[in-house]
């Protein structure tokens, strides 16, 4: 056998050195649940939920944890292991406000119950996550059932008092997620574990709203949070089952380019995530202008048909009419006061294309070197 | 930048220099934070205690407008004490026995004479930056928007050079471009004096190979004007019409009453973009534009990485493309420019600019590629100069110290600076339709000591008229802890109370970048 090798689900696998054995199983695309999991932070083990078997431990192991070490036998998915899992999620589900499908319902159920849930939409107590959330996925995966297990009450009442951010601690697992991506991806340390044992809660500093603490709303715990304590203040509540467009593009703000993937319902944009973990320059992260500030593109107060200024007053005019106007008007000043007596002041918010035609048009048509942006501004 | 963002993670020692990194490129603030971290140096060099200090080493606090003076003290203690990298110097530089000379005055002493950093400070930044086995140096507008500003850059290539940092990973002279296609725009020739790639236009085999790739001839081979010229020409009725691009110079240009009359003055103004801004507000004709989201193309980002952008959602109304408004333009005047998408735009670009030749849409699908990229096999430049700078040899400027261009008096006593704040984007237009940024930065304000409200009475709140000798707005006070006493902040985004209505429209001579962050004001109570 090679060195450095772990044999996972019978797969002889080869890991890195340092490597946990979630690592080397994500690497190799075999899959390990977790909820409090984070690529590139250190692993918080609160979820219990990656527990895999490993020949010869008397206990379960926390794949996230647990370093891969030379001929470790693991299975991902033994009668065990699944077990465990279902009892870590009977567990969470009944630790908070958790009152989706896979807690009222049984499996056979399931059908039926999107359908009524599709028909009653936009009911006050339905999940905003509902049908995106990590717990509900595992759950009906692993076909667990609460029916009749009580859920525990919430102390805390749901925070509405921030822009953008809406938490719900009645639904927060404590997973620590939000945290790690706070203190280690965009080490803002606005957020931390606060109180103890039942009353454990995540707080901003002296548990102030998080528009009063030291929170600059970049939103990475919004993307980290796998359930629903976490939500955008415009969910798209009422347009979940939607058709939504996912796109790939590059942030309009400033210069770090930051890779992002909008979603799109009915023409608009509904939300706003950063790109994959393994994506440069921005490695999933985004700036609060970056996630939420794209409300600009639906305005209505976006210019939708040229002006031309008549009698002292700007009008509306075709298409046809203001470039008529201007061709006219520049041909004649270029004529009569020479092509220099022309400036254009191109953009740095307009894409590559944009710039070369700019300055192909000042120079080739205007015939001047007058174009110029603004860098220096 | 010469390096990446992501190299930042790998600097021993980064140095951040007029730069509020947190506010205006708050991702990348996150890489410099992590290196933090991972136990890794990091000094600041700013007037304002910005909240980047808070992960710091230590904050060095300099007068504005001396950057010359510290930088120059950096070196004088690093050569003093034979820190400087001479395998660099020798194999990689010239011209260092004249800085060698220069900066023999700048004694530690005499730098905290004109900049007030205390030289204890100066020789532990001086000694550790030397000392890293890589150091990266990142600054921004705090450092080129003055008339010092080309001058300034070039101070900090020299401390690189000096100490070897560059052409390495982790190291390097890394200015963070603060809108999202700046770097792109100035690749794609939208300044005065070059075409893509840095083309000269006064180079004869540019023009040609220009001439012949438009299929023209006569292309103008004198430099342009830059955008602060074409306002003074304006002003003074020898430019006759402008036509602007998503630009808002009426609320980002310095002295907004000199740049108000100037645009009075003009014969035809056009504005094409996405909102009536102030500038379009004065326009002839207004073209309304497509938003980022509604385009399909490339930016290029700080650390020149050519992306994609691409189209999310349809353009409301009649909103055209911006290329596509400029090719009907251009087919009125007699010239044809016919494009079936902008794809087709950058096969043109990458057929005639060196830099993006190998560059095609479809290999940066997934991920960017950073230019210089010569050839479709070639897999791009991460890091600039490993083995030699673009003119071969690094050289040396020895530049002494110059004052700011005006200077606080006992008529305006105190120092503005200005910039952005972090909810809002330049001149406000698009950040400011977000609800929710207007809640967590509603207003103007001016941001001021404990210690100078206090000597006036003031507090956070009050409404205070400030003026310069060129203009004169009102806001509320702010204090905090960021400023320092003598030295006010004002961000510029808001038009309602525009800090460019302050501002000294006074040009560095090379880059003709005006002196942003140093003017006299005064504050008086309303």
């Amino acid at each position: 056998m090679d060195q450095d090798t772990i044999i996972i689900n019978g797969n002889h696998l080869v890991f890195r050195s340092g490597e946990t054995i979630l690592e080397t199983a994500r690497r190799n695309h075999i899959d390990i649940p977790t909820l409090c999991h984070l690529k590139n932070a250190i692993p918080t083990h609160t979820c219990k939920i990656c527990q895999v078997e490993v020949m010869g431990e008397p206990a379960l192991v926390e794949s996230c944890a647990a370093k891969a070490k030379q001929g470790m036998t693991i299975l991902t998915d033994s009668p065990k292991v699944i077990e465990a899992r279902k009892e870590v999620i009977k567990g969470l589900l009944a630790s908070g406000y958790h009152n989706c499908a896979a807690r009222e319902m049984d499996a056979k159920d399931w059908t039926s119950f999107q359908l009524t849930v599709l028909k009653n939409d936009g009911k006050e107590d339905l999940c905003p996550v509902w049908g995106d959330c990590e717990l509900q996925d595992l759950a009906y995966r692993y076909q667990v059932k609460t029916r009749h297990t009580p859920s525990k009450e919430c102390r805390y009442d749901t925070e509405r008092a921030n822009p953008f951010i809406i938490r719900d601690f009645s639904r927060c697992i404590l997973c620590g997620r939000c945290v790690k991506a706070c203190r280690e991806i965009q080490v803002n340390n606005a957020i931390e574990f606060g109180y103890a044992g039942d009353d454990l809660k995540i707080i901003a500093k002296n548990d102030a709203t998080l528009k009063d603490s030291d929170c600059v709303f970049c939103g990475e715990c919004l993307q980290a949070c796998p359930v629903g304590a976490l939500v955008p203040d415009k969910a798209f509540r009422d347009h979940r089952f939607k058709d939504t467009r996912k796109i790939r593009t590059t942030c309009s703000f400033c210069g770090v380019g930051c890779q992002m993937d909008v979603f799109v319902q009915d023409n608009k944009i509904v939300k706003i995530d950063g790109a994959d973990t393994d994506l440069p320059p921005n490695h999933a992260s985004l700036c609060v202008k970056g996630r939420f500030g794209y409300e600009f593109v639906a305005s209505p107060e976006r210019l939708t048909r040229p002006l031309i200024k008549k009698d002292g007053k700007q009008v509306e005019a075709s298409w046809e009419e203001a470039l008529d106007l201007v061709a006219q008007k520049l041909s004649a000043i270029k004529s009569e006061s020479g092509p220099d007596s022309i400036g254009v002041m191109t953009s740095a918010r307009i894409t590559n294309e944009d710039n070369y035609i700019a300055q192909k048009f000042t120079r080739a048509v205007l015939k001047t070197n007058n174009i110029d942006h603004c860098a220096r501004l | 930048m010469t390096n990446t963002i992501a190299d930042i993670e790998t600097s021993d020692l980064i140095l951040v220099t007029g730069s509020n990194t947190t506010e205006n490129h708050p991702v990348l603030s996150s890489f410099v934070k992590r290196a933090t971290l991972k136990g890794k140096k990091l000094y600041i060099i700013d007037p304002r205690k910005i909240k980047l200090t808070e992960y710091a080493d230590k904050w060095l606090r300099p007068l504005p407008g001396t950057d010359i003076a510290w930088i120059n003290g950096l070196m004088h203690i690093i050569i003093k004490e034979g820190l400087q990298n001479t395998a660099f110097i020798k194999d990689r530089t010239e011209n260092f026995e004249a800085l060698k000379t220069l900066v023999e005055t700048y004694t530690p002493e005499h730098v905290e004479a004109v900049t007030g950093i205390k030289t204890g400070d100066l020789v532990e930044v001086a000694r550790a930056f030397a000392k890293a086995p890589a150091a990266s140096i990142l600054y921004c507008m705090g450092i080129t928007q003055h008339t010092c500003g080309t001058d300034n850059v070039k101070s900090l290539a020299n401390l690189s050079m000096l100490c070897g940092h560059l052409g390495k990973p982790g190291g390097g002279v890394n200015p963070l471009r603060g809108q999202n296609n700046v770097q792109g725009a100035c690749d794609m020739g939208g300044l005065p004096n070059v075409f893509t790639a840095y083309q000269p236009v006064g180079n004869d085999e540019a023009r040609n190979t220009y001439e012949k790739a438009w299929s023209v001839t006569g292309l103008p081979k004198n430099p342009g004007l830059v955008v602060t010229e074409m306002v003074q020409r304006a002003h003074e009725g020898s430019l006759k019409a402008l036509f602007i691009i998503g630009e808002n110079p009426m609320v980002s240009d310095p002295d907004l009453n000199h740049a108000r009359k100037a645009f009075q003055r003009l014969d035809f103004l056009v504005v094409q973009d996405i909102f009536h801004t102030e500038t379009a507000q004065m326009a002839d004709v207004v073209l309304p534009a497509f938003c980022f989201a509604e385009k399909d193309g490339t930016f290029t980002n700080t650390e020149r990485r050519v992306q994609r952008v691409r189209k999310a959602v349809e353009a409301p109304g009649e909103a055209r493309e911006d290329w596509r408004i400029l090719c009907d333009m251009a087919g009125r005047m007699g010239y044809e420019m016919s494009y079936a998408s902008s794809r087709d735009i950058f096969k043109e670009i990458a057929a005639v600019t060196p830099s993006y030749r190998g560059i095609t849409w479809e290999r940066i699908d997934k991920v960017g590629i950073h230019w210089p990229c010569p050839t479709e096999a070639h897999e791009g430049t991460p890091i600039l100069h490993t083995t030699q700078f673009t003119r071969g040899k690094g050289l040396f400027h020895a530049l002494a110290h110059t004052p700011p261009a005006e200077l606080p008096d006992r008529d305006y006593p105190f120092i503005l600076t200005t910039g952005r704040v972090l909810y809002h984007y330049h001149t406000g237009t698009m950040t400011m339709k977000t609800q929710g940024l207007n809640v967590l930065s509603p207003e103007c304000f001016v941001e001021i000591s404990e210690s100078d409200a206090t000597k006036m009475a003031l507090d956070t709140g009050a409404m205070v008229a400030v003026s310069s000798r060129r203009g004169k707005i009102t806001a509320k006070l702010k204090v905090s802890s960021k400023a320092v006493e003598g030295t006010v902040f004002i961000p510029f985004h808001f038009a309602e109370a525009a800090a460019n209505e302050l501002t000294n429209a006074k040009l560095d001579p090379t880059a003709k970048i005006p002196e942003f962050k140093v003017c006299a004001i005064k504050i008086e109570a309303v």
